[in-house]
């Protein structure tokens, strides 16, 4: 485990990129950069990171960085981990950095494709749970009832479980982060680095210009999809779940701080209605239930009993 | 001296990949294609072959594998046809806007609705804007020399520009017929180890294709057009030196068949090049001065050598296996085009001939040689666009 103490001090993520105030995604972005440092590609498709790495002739990337199509980062990492190979240059990580829409939708093939071919790269999903990009619109990581451009209304289905779609491959290492657990996010890619094969991490970045919330609130917003049980840490290494801290005291739902909290301080949420709220609370204990039940009652025993 | 073997298109381009020493070659299957990455999985399986082989989802995906390869600094191949070229379309740009030297075979066959999986050159022809060169060859042997000289050209500092290396599906394809592979050694002489012009180098970070400013876009696309210019400078010396080493010439651009006194000049791609010979050959013991040209390069589009053609001739008939809806055969636009600015340019008929696979023999070339024959008397073409072999 490494400490925040223990980060490198150097910087791969240069100061004048285009971020908007309070993104978690450029959060992040550098903190991915400190856990990896810099022998590392990236590989970015059409999303935020396209306009925060700011425009030629600059960038705001300090490692070698392949902007590439929207649907297609899982195809170019396979082709990159292969010229490495060839090059006998395998010490070098291949890093795909995509976010939802280019994940969960437009990209889930290629990723899909890289994941069973076991392309040796880590994915990571930054999730703002909307096109960020091209102005909020919904995607299939938007939450149900959130207002997006494209759901003025509020989305009437529910977010696409992603990283059990990646687990399912039965690829070596699935992870979820949290811009705001930055150490448990920089542990998982300390992890990830590791290991040989397609590791996944799913990282819940909150996005204050989409989520309509303060600009000061990011790291809060995040703790809060956490205590409230709306998002989940957890890792899944080679086919075992485990529940992280603090998700891992949660499995008892008198523990998890009252959704409300989180709905409220996001304008996205601002037409939920009490049928709504009452429906999200329903999915979320089966939700639970479900990642109980795959954790395993010892430890779920632990989190109950608060021996952890 | 070499090895003659008797093989399919398709088999002899999996050859050429091998004596290109590719290393990475991303695959997925299509007819009719498929033999060619067939052919290749088997030399990589059986160590003839020093790649790595990436069975991807998509065609879509075998391109942005072959991009990504590319640009960490090694030689790629990959192939395809039809509807894979189509779902590719979006990522041909971006390989050559990334000026990528990445060589692809094009199995020409028509697209869908409805289905066919008989050739025409619509599925390449409509990638014309994408940056890519595009070669058209006429037999089994020109399949193998071109790839091997495309690389050549495409690894050029003065190119860096990917190229199509297009035979038309079944007429070679699937068919076997004798050609003449080179000694290794001497096509490692004539073609070194890739030197990428940049890479994905952790020792110099860089971001590369990232937003570019109105400012900076228009230079960018100048600059691929001048490597086109100098890729249509450069293939009539490639073409000439490959022929020196190793036996084989095509003519460079346009491939001329008794033109210097011909009145008439049957203008092809492809393998429609070799029966307009035989027609030529009939024709011309009937007393008809007619000649064949065949576009072998269709990007760059050779417009000097049209020119050079047209001066002394009388009329130009077009053939085109392709249809540009609306309008006509690309190869009758842009001989037309070429022609424009010219003084005293020659007649123009074109005709559109063998979609879908319909056949196309030499007696079918004969008979748009006499139609054009006759239009030049007159001194007139009354029809544009003449549909060859259609049903009533």
């Amino acid at each position: 485990m490494v400490t925040v103490k223990e980060l490198p001090k150097e910087e791969y993520l240069l100061k004048g990129h285009a971020a908007c105030a309070g993104c978690g995604p450029a959060i992040s972005l550098r903190l991915l950069f400190k856990a990896l440092g810099n022998k590392i590609i990236m590989v970015v498709p059409a999303c935020c990171t396209t306009v925060i790495q700011g425009p030629y002739p600059y960038t705001s990337s300090a490692v070698p960085l392949q902007n590439i199509l929207f649907e297609s980062t899982g195809a170019a990492a396979s082709g990159i981990t292969a010229a490495l190979r060839q090059r006998k240059l395998e010490d070098i990580t291949v890093v795909g950095w995509a976010g939802d829409g280019g994940t969960v939708d437009i990209g889930i093939q290629a990723l899909s494709g890289a994941a069973e071919r076991g392309t040796n790269f880590i994915y990571v999903c930054y999730d703002n749970e909307a096109y960020g990009n091209t102005g909020m619109q919904r995607s299939g990581a938007t939450p149900y009832g959130a207002w997006t451009t494209t759901t003025p209304s509020g989305k009437r289905e529910r977010k696409k479980d992603m990283p059990l779609i990646m687990a399912a491959h039965r690829i070596p290492y699935v992870a979820t982060a949290c811009t705001s657990y930055p150490m448990d996010f920089v542990n998982k890619l300390r992890k990830a680095k590791g290991i040989k094969g397609t590791k996944y991490i799913h990282l819940l970045a909150p996005c204050p210009t989409g989520w309509r919330y303060d600009t000061s609130k990011t790291v809060e917003l995040g703790r809060l999809a956490v205590q409230t049980g709306m998002w989940v840490l957890y890792e899944i290494e080679d086919g075992k779940f485990r529940l992280n801290s603090p998700s891992d005291r949660l499995v008892d739902k008198s523990k998890r701080k009252p959704i409300k909290e989180y709905f409220g301080l996001q304008g996205r949420f601002r037409g939920l209605s009490e049928e709504d709220v009452e429906r999200i609370r329903k999915w979320l204990d089966e939700d639970w239930e479900h990642y109980r039940k795959l954790a395993g009652n010892s430890v779920s025993d632990q989190a109950l009993y608060g021996k952890i | 001296m070499g090895q003659t073997i008797i093989d399919t298109a398709n088999h002899i381009a999996g050859y050429a990949a091998r004596a290109a020493r590719v290393k990475v070659v991303a695959a997925y299957p299509i007819t009719p294609q498929t033999t060619i990455v067939e052919k290749i999985a088997e030399f990589v399986e059986n160590r003839e072959m020093d790649a790595e082989y990436i069975r991807v989802e998509s065609e879509h995906s075998a391109m942005v594998a072959c991009i990504g390869a590319a640009a960490t600094g090694v030689r790629t191949f990959t192939a395809t046809s039809a509807h894979g070229l189509a779902l590719m379309h979006e990522a041909l740009h971006w390989a050559a806007g990334s000026r990528l030297p990445i060589v692809m075979a094009v199995v020409n066959r028509a697209m869908g609705a409805p289905w066919s999986i008989w050739p025409d050159l619509s599925d390449s022809l409509s990638q014309r804007d994408t940056g890519w060169i595009q070669f058209y060859c006429a037999d089994n042997q020109e399949v193998f020399d071109t790839i091997i000289q495309a690389y050549k050209l495409c690894e050029d500092e003065r190119v860096f520009l990917p190229a199509m290396v297009c035979l038309e599906g079944f007429i070679l394809s699937h068919t076997y017929t004798p050609a003449k592979i080179p000694d290794q050694e001497k096509i490692d002489a004539y073609l070194p180890a890739y030197k990428s012009g940049w890479t994905l180098d952790v020792d110099r970070p860089c971001s590369h294709a990232n937003l570019v400013s109105p400012e900076w876009y228009m230079e960018f696309r100048y600059m691929i057009q001048e490597a086109m210019d100098n890729a249509k400078r450069l293939i009539p010396q490639i073409d000439k030196e490959y022929g020196k080493r190793f036996g084989s010439e095509y003519g460079g651009l346009v491939e001329k068949y008794k033109c210097e006194d011909a009145d008439l000049i049957m203008v092809t791609m492809g393998t429609m090049g070799s029966d307009a010979k035989l027609a030529v050959d009939k024709l011309r013991k009937e007393g008809q001065k007619v000649g064949s040209a065949r576009v072998r390069v269709y990007r760059p589009f050779p417009v000097e050598e049209i020119m050079k053609l047209a001066e002394n001739t009388h009329i130009l008939a077009t053939i085109d296996r392709h249809i540009s809806f609306g309008m006509e055969g690309f190869l009758a636009s842009e001989t037309k085009a070429s022609l424009f600015n010219q003084k005293d340019r020659p007649l123009i008929a074109g005709f559109i001939a063998g979609l879908g696979g319909r056949d196309v023999t030499s007696e079918t070339i004969e008979k748009v040689a006499k139609k054009s024959l006759k239009c030049m008397k007159e001194g007139k073409v009354e029809k544009e666009t003449e549909w060859v072999d259609l049903r009533e």
